[in-house]
């Protein structure tokens, strides 16, 4: 019994050990060893698999209260077309921004702290005319706000 | 990799705004090389954290519909001029950086 519980103590320390020295060799940044980057949700070919990925729903309920401050109406060149999203509510847990015509429509998406405002800005890559949505999640819902851009240079073929 | 990163913290009343601009090609992996005619592979910013006096005030996922050469604006509150302000990412290949800054 007593030798028993020696080789998994033995064991159990030669794995913390292995991983102790991954740590301090560089092999695993911490944050690259807990990194929770949802490769799903981000590889979805459409935006409600997209969605069902990463909140495990595709209800959402459109609102006037999410505005594109930042979006044109014509990109002409798709690769760098700026976005902003600002939200008019209180409570705004995370906001994503997705490209439906894109292969892959999640573009990226923002968890805010509790003392950060619903804004975010950036610039992003459209590959053809497509709708940009804005999903919202707040008070454990998701709202969402659409804007239709015209493309006429698409930012994601060669 | 030093100096390829440039970010600003604002303060206006009670609300600071972070402005950042970071170098990478994020690409997307379906980009032929020219030359070669061969995909270049994807190479692109996935997490991106932002902290104030290390507690952490934006957490950003991205993906390959990021912009070459990341853009970032964002807005928070109860931050004081002088406070510090950091900003890292690591990308799909494990590279990372961060730049610290002192709220203006």
């Amino acid at each position: 019994m007593t030798d028993m519980k020696r080789r998994t103590l033995l064991k159990g320390t030669l794995a913390l050990g292995a991983l102790g020295m991954a740590f301090s060799a560089g092999l695993l940044t911490p944050r690259a060893a807990l990194a929770a980057w949802p490769k799903d949700a981000f590889d979805a070919k459409t935006v409600d698999d997209a969605l069902k990925s990463l909140f495990g729903s595709t209800q959402l309920e459109g609102s006037d209260k999410i505005v594109f401050k930042q979006l044109p109406e014509i990109a002409e060149n798709g690769a760098v077309v700026p976005v902003s999203v600002e939200v008019a509510m209180d409570g705004v847990e995370s906001i994503s921004i997705l490209a439906e015509k894109n292969a892959t429509p999640l573009t990226s998406s923002y968890t805010l702290g509790a003392a950060t405002e619903p804004f975010v800005a950036t610039r992003i890559k459209l590959g053809k005319t497509t709708s940009v949505i804005a999903v919202v999640k707040a008070g454990g819902k998701l709202y969402s706000a659409g804007k239709e851009v015209k493309v006429t240079i698409g930012g994601c073929g060669g | 990799m030093a100096n390829k990163m440039r970010v600003v913290a604002k303060l206006a009343g009670d609300v600071t705004t972070v402005k950042a601009l970071v170098k990478h090609p994020m690409d997307t992996g379906q980009v032929k090389d020219k030359k070669t005619g061969e995909l270049i592979p994807a190479h692109f910013i996935q997490e991106v954290t932002c902290e104030h006096n290390g507690k952490v005030v934006l957490s950003a996922l991205w993906g390959v519909a990021i912009s070459k050469d990341p853009y970032l604006s964002f807005r928070f509150k109860g931050a004081k001029a002088g406070d510090k302000f950091t900003l890292s990412w690591v990308d799909n290949k494990g590279q990372h950086e961060s730049a610290e800054t002192v709220i203006e």
